[in-house]
């Protein structure tokens, strides 16, 4: 479904010189459906990646926001379940990190600076984190939960403007999109309408729910609400790419369905 | 003990003059998994910050209260607990330490397993799908979840243009993508919904 966010960040990655190692043989982790209808399984089923990842004594960097809240709450249960019970292996000792909070490590955002061959100066985006890399902030250590800021640094870091906005953790819906469509083309709506009032010509975001509801149903709220917005939304790793030289950006603005060229030509990026 | 005056709700006001509180349900609820509701005095922080809560017919905070009152029937049969959306900005929120969004998990649970019939049959639909999906392959197949989806909810004709923009994208697989471990998730599957059925 989102082969662009996937392919971006292994090419920052890549000219990061992070190795990277896809997670063998991993199962979903059954998202929101899972927790609605049975807690045991939700656990069960993010707890079989955890392992995996514990087994080849890897962190996991997990670029879904929704995997990332899952696996973390899983790898918090089992190494809580495995200090109640005196004997055994100790499980859950690996690290589950979000991608953004990955590069926002001091050494990697410094490598991260002198890598930068084309900043994106003059480009202004509204930073959008949505719900499940930071909350709730038991599970996710999320510092700033109600106001984070990591994926701001990293569009200062390539040149964009920020804009501020007070819908950077708002919902978007998530999995409502196809059941209730209605309501999520509400709360994306409003989205929409708020990044544009903050002066925002595209949402940088990093969860591929929020990219996916905000991109592919903007078509029918600019329908609804008789407005135009042709707002990019991209993922930051994308920008991250463009801006180091790095990847194939044309390949993957072919999969938007909100075309972002005609915005990055205007600023001379494409 | 009385529910907020304003905005009243129907179901609200039903209740306010029938109910005889007991502390069943709110026992129920602690026992399958939700054992802090009994601390919520109602200051109405999660329904406050709740992106939902003007789509829903009890609010975040009347939930609470009414499970409190042992209002079974009109918890597990009302559309809040199938709308709420899991974004976990009630639980970040509640000054009591409330898990709100977990207890959410445990109602819907609870409406399943009793039985009760839900207030949104197609949001349960798509869980259930959803999760067919993964117990089949150990990945969500999205093109075929969807499909099944349709013909459940017969809303055969929605999505379509949306559908084939995706797909042409390559943002939907035509085929499924399977992992090794089948046998293993099928097996999780197995003991966890088998013991709740
Ligand atoms: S925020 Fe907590 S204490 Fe306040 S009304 Fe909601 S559940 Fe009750
Ligand atoms: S988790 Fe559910 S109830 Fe809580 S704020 Fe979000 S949508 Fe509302």
């Amino acid at each position: 479904m989102a082969a662009e966010y996937d392919q971006s960040i292994r090419a920052v990655c890549t000219a990061l010189e992070v190795e990277l190692a896809e997670l063998p043989d991993w199962n979903c982790c059954g998202a929101s459906s899972a927790h609605f209808l049975n807690d045991e399984l939700a656990l069960r089923l993010s707890a079989r990646n955890v392992r995996i990842a514990q087994q080849h004594a890897r962190d996991l960097l997990v670029p879904c926001a929704a995997c990332f809240q899952r696996l973390k709450h899983a790898q918090k249960a089992l190494r809580q379940m495995s200090r109640s019970t005196a004997t055994g292996p100790i499980n859950g000792t690996i690290d589950v990190l979000h991608v953004n909070d990955f590069f926002c490590r001091p050494e990697v955002l410094s490598r991260l600076r002198v890598r930068v061959v084309k900043p994106l100066s003059g480009l202004a985006g509204a930073p959008y984190y949505g719900c499940l890399s930071q909350r709730p902030p038991k599970v996710t250590d999320a510092p700033r939960p109600e106001n984070p800021t990591g994926m701001d640094a990293l569009m200062r870091i390539v040149g964009m403007t920020v804009c501020r906005w007070s819908y950077k953790t708002d919902c978007c819906g998530g999995s409502l999109a196809v059941a209730r469509t209605d309501l999520v083309l509400k709360l994306t709506g409003d989205l929409l309408a708020a990044a544009v009032e903050a002066g925002a010509e595209c949402i940088v975001t990093d969860c591929p729910m929020c990219q996916s509801n905000l991109d592919s149903r903007q078509a029918e709220i600019e329908a609804q609400q008789g407005k135009h917005y042709g707002l990019p939304v991209f993922y930051i790793t994308e920008l991250l790419a463009l801006a180091l030289g790095v990847g194939q950006p044309a390949r993957w603005w072919a999969k938007h369905l909100v075309d972002p060229t005609p915005l990055l030509r205007t600023k001379g990026l494409c | 003990m009385s529910l907020p005056t304003a905005p009243q709700h129907p179901v609200a006001w039903q209740v306010q003059s029938a109910v005889r509180p007991s502390s069943e349900f709110v026992e129920l609820v602690a026992r399958s998994g939700a054992q802090d509701v009994g601390r919520c005095y109602q200051c109405r922080k999660c329904t406050n910050g709740c992106p939902l809560a003007s789509e829903m017919d009890l609010k975040p905070n009347q939930v609470m209260r009414a499970v409190q009152l042992g209002l079974q029937q009109e918890v597990l049969g009302s559309r809040t607990i199938w709308i709420c959306a899991a974004c976990q900005t009630c639980t970040t929120r509640c000054p009591n330490d409330i898990d709100i969004a977990h207890t959410m998990d445990v109602l819907r649970q609870l409406c399943v397993r009793l039985g009760v019939t839900p207030a949104e049959p197609n949001v349960v639909r798509f869980h259930r799908l959803f999760l067919d999906s993964v117990r089949r392959h150990g990945r969500v197949f999205e093109l075929g979840m969807i499909a099944r989806y349709k013909l459940a909810s017969g809303q055969l004709t929605t999505d379509m243009k949306l559908g084939w923009e995706l797909f042409r994208r390559g943002k939907l697989n035509f085929l499924p993508d399977r992992i090794t471990g089948t046998d293993e998730v099928r097996q999780i599957f197995k003991e966890t919904m088998e013991r709740t059925a």
